[in-house]
C-alpha cells in the first residue's frame, strides 16, 4: 500500500478519537481552572458562559461538517457528526443544570417563573428541547424507526437550536451584540451552505483547486427534492444511500 | 468549592499581572488543538473578541494614600483586592470582565485635568490634585450592586461628593450634575469600538449629589486607584446600580436640564436616570430581586437602596419607583 494511503487510513481510524478528545478538552480545561482556583471573582458565571460559548461552537462545528466534506471529499468526516452534537447536547445540558442549580437552586416555581417571563430563557430553554429532541433520536435505532426522511425532517431542527442559542446570546448581553452577530453569521452561512444550488457546487469547486477538471457527469440532485437539503446525510451517487448513511448522521 | 475563603488579601499577594497574560496565553493554545472542532466559532471570537495585547505596558502600582475610617461603613466581608481589580465592568478598556485588568496599561492617571462647567461661580479647567487639595480622605466600606446581579464589598478611599460641590459654588439655577469619562482611544482602546455611544456620561440630582453617602473616590484599600476601576477620579453612589458610579472623570457640569446618562441614552427601558438598587423592579430580561456576592455559594436578597434606605430614602419620597427607576 502507497505510504500516503496508508497514512490516510491512520487518521480515518484516529479521526472519532481525535474528535471525542477535542470536543471533551474545553470541559477539562473548564474543570482544571475551577479547581485550581483560576476561574475569575464570579465562577459561576463563568462556567454559564463557558458551557454556553461551547455549545454554540460544537453546533458550528457539527453544521460545518457536510459542506467541509463536500468541498474536501472527505466523507469520513461524516462519522463525527453525531459525536459532536451529541458534545453539544452535553455542554448544553451542563449551561442548563448551571442556571437551574446554582443560579435558581432548583426552585422550580423561579424557573418556571423565568422560563416564562424572561425572553431570552425563554428561547434557551426552546433550543435546549431541540437538542434534547435531536439527542435522543440520535441513535441507529432511531434512525431505523423513524425512516430515514422523518429523521431527516427532524433533525433540520438543528438549524432552529442554533438560532435559539444565537437569540438567547443575543438577547442576554447587555451592549456587545458582536459575538452573536458573529455566530449569528457563522449560522446563516452555514446554511446557505446547504442550499442546493450552493451546495452542488462545492465539489466542482474542490475539483477545481485540486486542479482536475471538474466531473464530467453533472452532479446529481443532492437529495431527491422531498428530502431534506439542509441536515440530511446528503445521500449522493457512489456513496451508502440510506438508511445506513443516516445511521452515522 | 466555590466560596473563597481569604477575606483580606494583602497587596503582594495579587497575582502578578505577567502570570495573568501568561494564564490567557495558556488558554488560547488550548483553543488552537481544539480548532478541529471548532475552528469558526472560536476564531470568530478572536476577531470580535479584542484580544489582551502582551505590549501593553503594566500601569504603575498604587500609592498609599493617608485617610481617615469614615462613616457608613459595613462590617460585612470586603471583597479580595485581586477580586475587585480583575472583575469589572470598564467597557472603554473591553466588554469582558478581565479585560480592563489586562488592558488598563493604557491609562495615564496623571496629568489629569477636569473641566469644571456649567452653572458656577467660575468655571474652569483644575488639575486634578489642585481641585481635590485640602479635601480630608476618608474610607468609605460600601456595598457595590452591579445592575447585572452581583455584588462587591469594597473599601473605597475619597471625598464626600458635597464638599466639592461646596467648593465650587453651583449657582441657584443648578438642578442637575453632570459627569463625563475621558474620550480618549488611545488610552481606551474600547473607545475605538461602538459598543457605547462615547464618551460615557452620568448624572445626579443636586440633592442626591451632595446626599453624605456620595463620594468621589481616589483608591481603594488605602491605595490610589487602579486603573481599571477608573483612576484618577470616580463616583460612588452606593445606593444606586454600578453603572453609575462613572470612572476616569474629566468634567463636571452644573446645569438645570436631566443629564441624559449612556445606559439610559441606549437602552432607555432597561435603565433609568436614578438606576436605584431595588429589588421590587426588574430589569426587562432578568430579576433584582436577589444577587450573588462575590466569594458566597448562595445567593442573598437585595435591599432596597441597597441597604442605604435610612440615608437616601427621603430622596424620593413620593416618587413611583418603577416610573423613575
Amino acid at each position: 500500500m502507497p505510504a500516503a494511503a496508508k497514512k490516510k487510513r491512520a487518521i480515518d481510524r484516529l479521526l472519532k478519537p481525535l474528535v471525542f478528545v477535542a470536543c471533551a478538552a474545553p470541559l477539562a480545561v473548564l474543570a482544571w481552572k475551577f479547581w485550581t482556583n483560576d476561574l475569575s471573582a464570579n465562577p459561576l458565571d463563568d462556567i454559564t458562559d463557558w458551557t454556553g460559548r461551547w455549545t454554540l461552537r460544537l453546533l458550528v462545528a457539527t453544521l460545518a461538517i457536510t459542506p467541509l466534506r463536500r468541498l474536501t471529499g472527505w466523507n469520513r468526516l461524516q462519522k463525527v457528526r453525531r459525536l459532536i452534537g451529541l458534545w453539544a447536547f452535553a455542554y448544553v445540558t451542563l449551561h442548563l443544570t448551571t442556571y437551574l442549580w446554582l443560579d435558581k437552586f432548583f426552585a422550580w416555581g423561579d424557573v418556571l417563573h423565568d422560563i416564562a417571563k424572561r425572553k431570552f430563557i425563554t428561547v434557551g430553554f426552546a433550543g435546549w428541547l431541540m437538542l434534547a429532541a435531536l439527542a435522543a433520536t440520535s441513535t441507529d435505532g432511531m434512525v431505523r424507526r423513524l425512516g430515514g426522511k422523518a429523521w431527516q425532517r427532524l433533525h433540520r431542527l438543528v438549524y432552529c437550536a442554533a438560532a435559539a442559542g444565537t437569540v438567547h446570546f443575543l438577547w442576554l448581553v447587555k451592549a456587545d451584540h458582536r459575538r452573536p452577530i458573529a455566530y449569528g453569521v457563522t449560522f446563516a452561512v452555514l446554511l446557505a451552505l446547504r442550499l442546493p444550488p450552493i451546495a452542488a457546487r462545492l465539489p466542482r469547486l474542490r475539483a477545481r483547486l485540486a486542479g482536475q477538471p471538474a466531473p464530467s457527469s453533472p452532479p446529481a440532485p443532492l437529495n431527491p427534492p422531498a428530502a431534506d437539503v439542509m441536515s440530511a446525510p446528503d445521500a449522493r451517487p457512489g456513496e451508502t444511500p440510506l438508511p445506513r448513511d443516516a445511521q452515522e448522521a | 468549592m466555590l466560596i473563597r475563603h481569604p477575606p483580606d488579601v494583602p497587596s503582594s499577594e495579587i497575582t502578578d499581572r505577567a502570570l495573568y497574560l501568561r494564564r490567557r496565553a495558556l488558554l488560547k493554545s488550548a483553543g488552537v488543538g481544539l480548532a478541529a472542532a471548532a475552528a469558526g466559532g472560536a476564531l470568530l471570537e478572536a476577531c470580535t473578541a479584542g484580544t489582551a495585547d502582551a505590549s501593553v505596558p503594566p500601569p504603575p502600582p498604587g500609592a498609599k494614600l493617608s485617610f481617615v475610617k469614615g462613616p457608613y461603613g459595613t462590617d460585612e466581608a470586603k471583597t479580595p483586592f485581586k477580586d475587585v481589580t480583575t472583575y469589572n465592568n470598564f467597557y472603554e478598556f473591553s466588554t469582558d470582565k478581565d479585560g480592563p485588568a489586562e488592558l488598563a496599561g493604557t491609562l495615564r492617571p496623571r496629568p489629569w485635568t477636569v473641566s469644571v462647567e456649567g452653572d458656577v461661580k467660575a468655571p474652569k479647567v483644575y488639575d486634578l490634585d489642585a481641585l481635590v487639595k485640602g479635601l480630608a480622605l476618608e474610607e468609605r466600606v460600601y456595598r457595590m450592586r452591579c445592575v447585572e446581579g452581583w455584588s462587591m464589598v469594597i473599601p473605597w478611599v475619597g471625598f464626600p461628593l458635597a464638599s466639592l460641590i461646596a467648593r465650587l459654588e453651583p449657582l441657584p439655577s443648578a438642578k442637575y450634575v453632570r459627569f463625563e469619562t475621558l474620550l480618549d482611544p488611545s488610552m481606551f482602546p474600547g473607545q475605538k469600538g461602538g459598543v457605547l455611544p462615547w464618551p460615557y456620561v452620568e448624572g445626579l440630582r443636586m440633592d442626591e449629589a451632595t446626599n453624605p453617602l456620595a463620594i468621589l473616590a481616589l483608591g481603594l484599600y488605602g491605595e490610589t486607584l487602579p486603573n481599571q476601576d477608573g483612576a484618577p477620579l470616580r463616583l460612588v453612589t452606593p445606593w444606586k446600580y454600578g453603572f453609575k458610579g462613572i470612572k476616569s472623570i474629566v468634567k463636571i457640569r452644573f446645569q438645570s436640564d436631566q443629564p441624559k446618562n449612556t445606559w439610559n441614552v441606549i437602552a432607555p427601558d432597561e435603565y433609568g436616570f436614578y438606576a436605584n438598587v431595588n429589588p421590587g423592579v426588574d430589569h426587562p430580561r432578568w430579576s433584582q430581586a436577589t444577587e450573588r456576592r462575590l466569594g458566597e455559594f448562595g445567593k442573598r436578597k437585595t435591599l432596597l437602596f441597597n441597604g442605604y434606605a435610612e440615608q437616601v430614602a427621603s430622596l424620593y419620597a413620593g416618587m413611583d419607583l418603577a416610573k423613575f427607576f
